[in-house]
C-alpha cells in the first residue's frame, strides 16, 4: 500500500500544487490592494483532505482489502439481477408500473414534484437517445426542439384557447418541422461540425424566443398558460362532460406518467424495428450503410424529426405544468445536460437512460443544500464519468465501436 | 461612408479578439481532434485575472504611475495562469482518453468547461466584475470617424500576438514539431517527437492566446462575468470552422470576418440578433463549403 | 563471436485482444541487411512496429546493443540510432519536403551536420531538391518513398527499419531504392527490411 502511494504520489502531490497554484489568485488577490492566504487555504485543505480519502478508499479498494466488505453486496445486488432476469418481462413490467402508479399515494408533494421532472426529463433523454444513441448524430442543441414545443403549446393555448391534449399533434407537427429544418442542412456534415452547428442552431432559436416581442413576450416569457385537463362524465344535469383542469400535482404525475411510457414504447418499438436497425448502421459505418442500400439521409433526417417530436412533446408538458415559459429555460446547459443523462446512463439503451435521469434529477434534490455546488460537481462527474466509466452505467448491448475511432 | 468606416474598424478590433480564440481552439482540433469545450473558459479565466491584478494594481496606485508596465505585466500572468489550467486540464481530463471515444473526450471537456464556468461563480461572485479604467476616453478623431486609445492598444496587441505566433508555429523546431504530431501521430514519434509535450505546449499556446483575448474583452466592455466564456467561445469556434478547422491562417481570417460581420449586421440590421449572425455564417459556409473558406488544401498554412 | 545490435528473445505482442506475434526471437548483426518475409498476416509490420515500440510488446525483451529498450518510449529510439520506415511511407503531407527531411533530424543538435546530410539526402535522390519547396502530399508514390527512406537516412541510424520499401513502385525505382539501400549500408547502417515477395537479393534472413 505505501508502494502504491509512492508511485501515485509524486503526481498527486504535483497536482494538489498545482491546485493551489489556480485556486490562490481567484481567492487571495482582493481588489482593496491586499493579498491572503488563508481563505485559499482553507478551501484547499478541505480539498486536500477530501481528495487524500478519496485516494486512500481507491487504493484500499484496488488492493482487494474491501473484499470481505464489497462481496456480500455484489452477491446481493447479482441476486437481485438475476431474480429480476428470470422473472418474466411482463411481470417486471407490471410491478414496475404499480410501483409507478402508486407512488403518488406514498409520497409528498415534493417528492411528487421531482417525479414529474425525472419523467419529462426521460421523454427528452430518449428522444436525444435517438439522434445520438441510435442514429449516432451528436445534437448539442436538442433543447431547442423542447423550447419549440413548449412555446408551441403556449401560444396555441393562449392565443386560441387550444387545449393540451388537441394541442399535442400540432405541437408533434411543428417540433417534427423544426427538426427537418435543423436536420436538413447540418446532415452533410461530419461529427464535430454538426455538433457545433447544432448548438449553434439551438442559440438561433433561443435568441429568438428572446428578442420576437410581438409572439413571445421575449424574456419575460409566457404567462398563464393552461394545465391539461381531462374530460369527466358528469351526471348532476343529466349526462355530460366536463373539464377538469389538472392543476392537482399528482394529476399532473399521471398525465407525466403517460407521456413517459408512451415515450418508452416508441423508443423500444422503434429499436427493434428495421428503421431502429438502419439507424444503428449509420452510427456503426455510415458508408458501408449506405452501400447496403440504406437511404442515409432520409434516414438520418427521421432521426432528426423522430427526436425532435419526442422533445417537442415533453416541451408541451413542461409549458402545461409550469403555466409559464420562459427563453431561460432553453440554454446550452439544458442540452449538455440530457446530453450527459443519456451517456451517464449509456448511450442506446432505455433502462440506462432512465437510471440516468434519475442520477442527474433526484440525486441533486437530494443534495439540497449544497444547491451552489451543483452545477461545479455536475461539470466534475462528468468528466470522472467520462475517464472510468465512458459507457455508461447499463451500456447498450448493440454498441460497436465507430470506424472512425479504430484508426491508431 | 463614415458610418461604414467606423464601424470596420469595430469590427475589426472585435475580429481581432475572436481571432485569437480561435487559434486556441483551431490549434487544439487540428493536433487530436477535440473541440475543446473548456477554451471559452480559459478566455473566462484570462479576463478574470485582468479584473483581479489591474483591481490590486490600481488600488496600490501603481496603475496611476506605471499603466503600460501593469497592463502588460498583467496580461503575462494572467497568460501563464491560464497556461497552468490549460496543462491542468488537458493532464486530468484529456489525456487519460487519448485513445476512448470522440464523444467521450468531449462530454469530458464539456464537464470540464461547465466546472471551470462554476469554479468561477463560486470564487468570484455572480454578479460582473468593473474593470477598473486604465486609458480613460480619448482618442482620434478623423471627422466623425473615433478609434480610441482602447482600440487601438487593442489592435496592436492583438497584431503582436498573431505575428508572435506565425512565427512561433512556421518558423520554429517546435511549430514544426506541432505541425508534425498534427498530421501524423505515429510518425511524428518515430521520428523522435514526443507527442504528449507538443500537445501539452499547444494547449498552453491556445490558452495564452486566449487569455490575452480575456483581458481585451474585458478592457474593450469595462467588465467580465462568470459566463462570459460561452458565447464568444462558440463564436469563435465558428470563426475557426469559417477558416477550415486545423487552418492557423484560417482562424485568424475567420475570426476577423465573424467580428465585422457581427457589427455591421448589428449596425445595419438589428442589434438584438448580433448574435445570430455569426451562427448562420458557420451554418451557410458548413452547407456550402463543408472544409471552411481556406478549403482543405494541401499546403502549409494547416497545422 | 560478434554481439547482436538488435536482439528479440521471446517478443510477444498484439493489438489488444488480438494477439499477433508469439514467442519471436530474431538476431540482428552489425553492418548486416536483413529481410523478413513471409505471407499476409504473417505478423512482419508489427514486428517492426513492436521493436519501435508503437505497438507495446506483452512479453519477452527487444535488446538493442545488448541494452533492453522494450520500455523505453517509441519517441526516444531515434536518438539512440534506431530509425523507421512505416509501411505506407507516412511522410508529413502538409509539411515542405525539405522540412520533412529536418524533422528525421529533430533529435539532432549539430545543425551543420543537418545542412551536410540534406545535401547528401538531394545527391541520392536529386529528384526530391527540385521539389523541397513543396508539400510532401504533393509527391507521386515512388517519390514519397524515397523522401520517407531519405527522413528515415537524415536520423543517422545505427540500425534502420525498412517496412516494404518496393510496395507500388515501378521496378526501375524499386531497383534504384535497393541501390541506396546498399549504400547505406555500406557507410554503416545495420538494415532490417521487411518484404512482402522475396523480390530482394540473397540478404540473409530468419523469421520466427
Amino acid at each position: 500500500m505505501i508502494q502504491e502511494f509512492k508511485s501515485k504520489g509524486k503526481n498527486y502531490l504535483i497536482g494538489l500544487i498545482w491546485f493551489f497554484l489556480l485556486l490562490w489568485p481567484l481567492l487571495g488577490i482582493h481588489s482593496d490592494g491586499t493579498l491572503s492566504f488563508a481563505k485559499a487555504f482553507y478551501v484547499w485543505f478541505y480539498i486536500f483532505c477530501a481528495s487524500i480519502i478519496v485516494v486512500t478508499v481507491y487504493i484500499i479498494h484496488k488492493k482487494g482489502l474491501t473484499l470481505p466488505l464489497v462481496k456480500p453486496l455484489a452477491s446481493a445486488t447479482n441476486k437481485i439481477y438475476g431474480y429480476a432476469a428470470s422473472m418474466p418481462k411482463p411481470v417486471l413490467f407490471i410491478i414496475i408500473g404499480v410501483i409507478a402508479f402508486l407512488f403518488p399515494f406514498f409520497t409528498e408533494r415534493y417528492a411528487q414534484d421531482t417525479a414529474i421532472n425525472v419523467l419529462i426529463y426521460i421523454c427528452l433523454g430518449l428522444g436525444l437517445n435517438i439522434v445520438v444513441g441510435m442514429a449516432g448524430l451528436l445534437d448539442l442543441g436538442y433543447i431547442a426542439f423542447y423550447g419549440v414545443g413548449a412555446y408551441t403549446y403556449a401560444l396555441l393555448n393562449t392565443l386560441y384557447g387550444l387545449s393540451f391534449w388537441l394541442s399535442l399533434p400540432i405541437v408533434a407537427i411543428f417540433a417534427g418541422i423544426a427538426g427537418c429544418i435543423v436536420g436538413y442542412p447540418t446532415l452533410r456534415m461530419r461529427g464535430d461540425y454538426l455538433a457545433i452547428v447544432t448548438l449553434g442552431f439551438g442559440e438561433i432559436i433561443r435568441i429568438i424566443f428572446n428578442n420576437w416581442m410581438q409572439l413571445t413576450n421575449g424574456p419575460n416569457g409566457i404567462l398563464g398558460i393552461k394545465p391539461p385537463a381531462a374530460l369527466i362524465p358528469s351526471f348532476a344535469n343529466g349526462f355530460s362532460f366536463e373539464y377538469l383542469y389538472l392543476k392537482k400535482l399528482h394529476y399532473l404525475y399521471y398525465a407525466a406518467l403517460l407521456l413517459a411510457v408512451f415515450t418508452i414504447i416508441v423508443v423500444s418499438r422503434l429499436s427493434a424495428s428495421r428503421i431502429g436497425r438502419a439507424w444503428e448502421a449509420i452510427r456503426e459505418d455510415e458508408t458501408v450503410a449506405e452501400m447496403t442500400g440504406i437511404n442515409t439521409f432520409s434516414l438520418k433526417l427521421l432521426a432528426y424529426a423522430t427526436g425532435a417530436v419526442l422533445g417537442g412533446i415533453a416541451g408541451a408538458f413542461f409549458a402545461a405544468r409550469m403555466r409559464f415559459v420562459s427563453p431561460e429555460s432553453f440554454t446550452f446547459i439544458e442540452s449538455a445536460m440530457v446530453l450527459s443523462m443519456v451517456v451517464l446512463g449509456g448511450m442506446g439503451s432505455i433502462p440506462g437512460i432512465i437510471l440516468g435521469v434519475i442520477a442527474l434529477i433526484a440525486l441533486p434534490e437530494v443534495f439540497r443544500e449544497f444547491e451552489l455546488y451543483r452545477m461545479l460537481a455536475f461539470g466534475a462527474s462528468m468528466t470522472l464519468m467520462m475517464l472510468f466509466r465512458p459507457k455508461g452505467l447499463i451500456p447498450s448491448k448493440r454498441m460497436g465501436v465507430r470506424s472512425e475511432e479504430k484508426e491508431e | 461612408m463614415e458610418y461604414f468606416i467606423q464601424q470596420l474598424i469595430n469590427g475589426l478590433t472585435l475580429g481581432g479578439i475572436y481571432a485569437l480564440i480561435a487559434l486556441g481552439y483551431t490549434m487544439v482540433y487540428g493536433i487530436i481532434q477535440l473541440i475543446n469545450f473548456a477554451h471559452g473558459e480559459f478566455f473566462a479565466a484570462g479576463g478574470y485575472m485582468g479584473v483581479i491584478l489591474l483591481s490590486f494594481l490600481s488600488a496600490n496606485g501603481y496603475l496611476a504611475t506605471n499603466p503600460w508596465l501593469c497592463l502588460s505585466g498583467s496580461i503575462i500572468l494572467a497568460m501563464i495562469y491560464c497556461s497552468l489550467l490549460a496543462t491542468g486540464v488537458e493532464k486530468i481530463a484529456y489525456k487519460p482518453l487519448r485513445k476512448s471515444s470522440r464523444l467521450s473526450v468531449l462530454l469530458s471537456a464539456l464537464g470540464m468547461s461547465i466546472f471551470i464556468q462554476n469554479g468561477l461563480m463560486l470564487t468570484q461572485g455572480v454578479y460582473d466584475k468593473p474593470y477598473p479604467s486604465i486609458f480613460s476616453g480619448g482618442g482620434f478623431d478623423f471627422g466623425n470617424i473615433k478609434i480610441s486609445y482602447m482600440q487601438i492598444v487593442i489592435l496592436l496587441i492583438t497584431i503582436l500576438l498573431l505575428v508572435f505566433l506565425n512565427i512561433l508555429v512556421f518558423k520554429t523546431r517546435i511549430g514544426k514539431a506541432m505541425r508534425a504530431t498534427a498530421q501524423d501521430k505515429t510518425m511524428s514519434s518515430l521520428v523522435g517527437i514526443k507527442s504528449d509535450r507538443v500537445i501539452s505546449i499547444t494547449f498552453i499556446i491556445g490558452a495564452s492566446l486566449a487569455a490575452a483575448a480575456g483581458i481585451m474583452v474585458g478592457m474593450y466592455y469595462g467588465s467580465v462575468g462568470y459566463n462570459m466564456g460561452f458565447v464568444p467561445g462558440i463564436k469563435a469556434f465558428a470563426a475557426a470552422v469559417l477558416g477550415g478547422i486545423g487552418n492557423i491562417t484560417g482562424a485568424m481570417i475567420g475570426g476577423l470576418l465573424i467580428g465585422i460581420i457581427e457589427i455591421f449586421g448589428a449596425g445595419y440590421i438589428s442589434s438584438e440578433y448580433k448574435d445570430v449572425f455569426a451562427f448562420i455564417i458557420l451554418i451557410g459556409v458548413l452547407y456550402f463549403m463543408p472544409t471552411g473558406i481556406m478549403g482543405e488544401n494541401v499546403d502549409d498554412t494547416r497545422v | 563471436m560478434k554481439k547482436p545490435i538488435l536482439e528479440l528473445k521471446n517478443v510477444t505482442s498484439g493489438y489488444n485482444e488480438i494477439q499477433v506475434l508469439k514467442d519471436i526471437s530474431i538476431e540482428v548483426f552489425e553492418g548486416e541487411i536483413v529481410t523478413l518475409i513471409g505471407g499476409n498476416g504473417a505478423g512482419k509490420t508489427t514486428t517492426l512496429m513492436t521493436i519501435s515500440n508503437i505497438v507495446p510488446a506483452t512479453s519477452g525483451e527487444i535488446l538493442y546493443y545488448g541494452k533492453p529498450i522494450h520500455k523505453k518510449p517509441a519517441d526516444v529510439l531515434p536518438g539512440i540510432g534506431l530509425c523507421q520506415v512505416p509501411e505506407g511511407r507516412r511522410i508529413f503531407p502538409r509539411l515542405s519536403v525539405e522540412n520533412n527531411l529536418e524533422m528525421g533530424a529533430f533529435l539532432r543538435k549539430d545543425h551543420k551536420k543537418i545542412a551536410e546530410d540534406i545535401e547528401y539526402i538531394y545527391q541520392l535522390f536529386p529528384i526530391l531538391k527540385e521539389r523541397k519547396k513543396q508539400p510532401g502530399g504533393a509527391l507521386s508514390g515512388g517519390e514519397q518513398q524515397m523522401l520517407a527512406i531519405g527522413r528515415a537516412i537524415m536520423g543517422r541510424p545505427k540500425l534502420l527499419l525498412l517496412d516494404e520499401p518496393s510496395l507500388g513502385l515501378a521496378p526501375l525505382i524499386t531497383l534504384k531504392i535497393f541501390e541506396i539501400i546498399e549504400e547505406i549500408n555500406k557507410k554503416g547502417t545495420t538494415v532490417l527490411l521487411r518484404l512482402c515477395n522475396g523480390n530482394g537479393k540473397n540478404y540473409r534472413q530468419r523469421y520466427r
